[in-house]
């Protein structure tokens, strides 16, 4: 068995959780998992959000995170298993041996220290090399990510870089002392598409280069299909399905598994007529007090009962965008017209049937309920603010509205702490329904969400839609999700409207420079994906 | 709520709180000996007809416990009651309009602050009518301006929220984002500062009587008690004792109280707990 770098046997993870009001009592995260390793090569965990594949990845590093137990099972490093070692024997083990990628690396970095002092931190710590050694591996392995000035980006702070150069200065801490395994725990998940693909593609050469072998852990399964050799599916701690990276994707075998795969293939034909118009921006800009403008002339419009997806990354304006729209933040120039209307710029000073007409849905649900209310409050109140619905008939149009979002009159009592994340966002929906509004601001509400409950939240969406000619402008940065919904698309970056137009015509060719990069940097549910997309990029530059 | 939920130390503090407010209800049916009545010789000591002993005028100090207690507690309570209604609704306002509102209140406030609260309070009660409304008052806006502080902190942190926002797109008015959305978010530290308020308003209604200004002999009050008879604590007499041990009981039964409170409602479902 010692051909294996990694062999984890029957483990068996437990955690005490203490429900109020009754004794706490051991529940059990992750059972009956088993794989093994080999050196230099990438296995990939996946699965929804609870399903144990971080608690798998610690558990490499014989950690429980926050009165987390192992309790059964073996963890053989190099055939010898680590989990008896104890709290001394485990430290020689940690940071040098295994190492562990975080997924929030702003938060991971310390921002009082230089990040080449955090890099070779742990390195000089076990007394792996000494400094000038390790800085000098430093230098190299910032080369082999792709950090720009990687003789000079040591000496920067954390807050000096991008999100995308902390993620993968985060990855040089990793590989510095040169392990034998590194544990990536969502890397990418925190970043934009554009930026995603440059450290994945980082990610994958750091790994061929050092000949590493990695446990690479995510929800996403077009990104873990570019890095891994093997994949594993969890769900609820169980192991659902194994094998190779290839065979998970071409040929997967159980329900789930497929079901993962075909998550992101929903098209929608776009509606012929876009006449009729219900929401007009004209060359609106805005900008906070502070003369910090963020939003620079932009002219789109909506026709009714359609929807138009708002693109782009973090930082493009197209949250800012939503806010103007609903007079949270008054544009400095351009004008907004609803229903033929011009709309009042100050939320203040709009009718409260005017702000009954526009809702808006928040991207997390978890914060855009008061967690003092029940369901059955926070639907309720609409309705009797906008309709002066009370007693038995406020409860029965609940009760009428928690069907329609499928979720039942049973949970009219409940509050939000005691629903899922996507229960939660359905009555998020539910309490924007209850206003009967013409237009839906939906901030993208699904991005919080796995995979197959963001799906259920889009067709909620659209078989809405259908039912109450509800127009929804949809911001979003996943190209996927575009696809599934949107009628019209407005692509946008730094502020300004790049490109729009009805989707047929924005998502096909001839593209401009950033909707193409925008594009080609969405992973894609197939093997060889990154490598196509990093040489056509490649060929692009060549050619310019 | 059950009531095999309350906890052993709840429940202490409950029972001393009620037993105060026992004694403070039924007064004069309990009291053996009249509030002001004389009934035997100076700082007699504990047992035989008097049960805790006689004060430095020969009045019955049970009696005059128990009677003591419905002031003290009556205005305290009045105090701490009007202090945190003035400060919460104050702060909130402020937190929630922000702008020019808010700098006027915090200012305002600031100034409060600046001025020692005794000596305030001492110059206040000197220049105006004795009342006990008067005393009440003085010691509620006095004390409002710590209630201000805590409440535009806390309220400041929930105002952001995106419910908040979500409640203000809705077209809400300014009472019901403060009364609905943000009070019952931060009820768990307002709670907490309330029995530590009520608790120090019993004490600094104490040192008020102590100096002479809060309740005006021959009423009784426990702070006054003690003043009365801390001379007798130099010829070892335990008198004053006994009044001050029941100022700390009752500040501790009513911290264990909001102990239990706080950790009921930070446990509350979708609570946003300090756990």
């Amino acid at each position: 068995m010692h051909d294996h770098l990694l062999s984890v046997r029957n483990l068996k993870i437990e955690a005490t959780s203490y429900p109020p009001g009754e004794p706490p009592k051991d529940i059990t995260i992750v059972e009956g998992i088993s794989f093994d390793l080999e050196k230099g090569k990438v296995l990939g965990l996946i699965g929804e959000s609870g399903a144990g594949k971080s608690t798998i990845g610690l558990s490499a590093l014989a950690y429980g995170r926050g009165g987390v137990r192992i309790t059964g099972g073996e963890v053989l490093l190099e055939g010898k298993d680590i989990l008896p070692l104890g709290k001394r024997g485990i430290r020689t083990i940690r940071g040098a041996r295994v190492c562990y990628v975080a997924q929030s690396a702003a938060a991971a970095f310390n921002p009082a220290h230089k990040l080449g002092d955090q890099v070779i931190e742990a390195t000089l710590a076990h007394g792996l090399m000494s400094e000038a050694e390790a800085r000098k591996r430093a230098l190299y392995l910032f080369e082999v990510l792709g950090l720009p000035n990687p003789d000079t980006f040591g000496d920067r702070f954390p807050h000096q870089v991008s999100g995308g150069q902390l993620q993968r200065a985060m990855t040089a801490m990793a590989l510095c002392s040169n392990p034998q395994l590194i544990v990536f725990d969502e890397p990418t998940t925190a970043l934009d598409v554009t930026t995603q693909i440059d450290v994945l593609a980082a990610i994958k050469h750091a790994i061929e280069e050092t000949d590493t072998a990695a446990l690479y852990i995510t929800h996403d399964l077009a990104v873990v299909a570019q890095i891994s050799d093997h994949i594993m599916v969890l769900r609820h701690g169980h192991m659902v399905e194994y094998g190779t990276a290839q065979q998970i994707i071409e040929a997967p075998r159980e329900e789930y598994t497929r079901a993962l795969v075909n998550v992101r293939q929903k098209k929608r034909e776009e509606a012929a007529d876009q006449t009729d118009t219900l929401l007009k921006v004209d060359n609106v800009s805005a900008g906070y007090s502070n003369g910090f403008k963020v939003l620079f002339d932009v002219s789109l419009h909506l026709p009714k009962g359609q929807t138009l997806a708002i693109v782009g990354e973090s930082g493009s304006g197209k949250s800012t965008l939503a806010r103007v729209i609903t007079g949270l933040l008054p544009p400095s120039e351009g004008s907004i017209t609803f229903d033929g209307k011009q709309l009042t710029p100050a939320l203040k000073q709009r009718s409260r049937d005017d702000l009954r007409r526009i809702q808006l849905i928040y991207q997390m649900a978890d914060t855009a309920m008061n967690p003092r209310q029940t369901v059955g409050q926070i639907i309720g109140r609409p309705l009797s603010f906008y309709f002066g619905l009370h007693g038995a008939k406020k409860r029965a149009r609940v009760a009428e509205l928690l069907e329609e979002i499928e979720m039942g009159s049973g949970f009219i009592d409940r509050y939000p702490a005691e629903l899922s994340g996507g229960q939660k966002q359905r009555v998020a929906i539910a309490r924007a329904l209850a206003a009967e509004p013409e237009l839906i601001l939906c901030d993208e509400p699904t991005s919080a969400l796995d995979p197959l409950v963001a799906e259920g939240i889009l067709n909620l969406l659209l078989r809405l839609q259908a039912e109450t000619q509800v127009s929804y402008l949809f911001i979003t940065h996943d190209i996927a999700i575009v696809r599934a919904i949107a009628d019209s698309v407005a692509v946008m970056h730094r502020g300004k409207l790049v490109r729009f137009g009805p989707k047929s015509k924005v998502l096909a060719p001839p593209f401009d420079d950033y909707t193409d990069l925008l594009l080609k940097s969405v992973p894609e549910m197939e093997i060889g994906w990154l490598e196509k997309a990093l040489a056509s990029r490649k060929m692009e530059s060549a050619g310019n | 709520m059950r009531l095999r939920d309350v906890s052993i130390t709840a429940w202490i503090g409950i029972l001393g709180i009620l037993l105060a407010f026992f004694c403070a209800i039924f007064a004069p049916w309990i009291a053996p000996f009249g509030e002001r009545e004389i009934v035997g010789g100076v700082w007699e000591p504990m047992g035989g007809a008097y049960l805790l002993g006689t004060d430095n005028l020969g009045r019955d100090i049970l009696s005059r416990m128990i009677f003591g207690a419905r002031t003290t507690l009556s205005v305290a309570m009045a105090a701490t009651i009007i202090s945190f209604s003035l400060g919460i609704i104050l702060s909130f306002t402020a937190a929630v309009s922000r702008g020019w509102i808010d700098q006027i209140f915090s200012r305002f406030n600031d100034l409060m602050m600046s001025i020692p609260t005794l000596i305030f309070a001492l110059v206040v009660l000197a220049a105006l009518p004795q009342s006990l409304i008067v005393l009440i008052l003085v010691m509620a806006v006095l004390d409002s301006t710590r209630v201000y502080r805590l409440g535009r902190a806390v309220a400041l942190d929930v105002a952001v929220m995106e419910f908040v926002e979500a409640a203000k797109l809705r077209g809400e008015g300014r009472i019901w984002i403060i009364f609905r959305e943000i009070l019952p978010n931060t009820l768990t530290p307002l709670l907490a500062e309330f029995g530590l308020r009520f608790a120090f308003s019993i004490l600094f209604l104490s040192t008020l009587s102590f100096l002479g200004l809060g309740i005006q002999p021959p009423a009784a009050d426990w702070g006054g008690m003690v003043k009365d008879n801390k001379d007798g604590i130099i010829f070892g007499i335990s008198a004053a004792l006994v009044p001050g041990g029941a100022i700390a009981a009752l500040a501790i039964c009513v911290n264990l109280v909001v102990d239990w409170l706080l950790k009921r409602t930070s446990s509350l479902k979708g609570g946003r707990g300090d756990a």
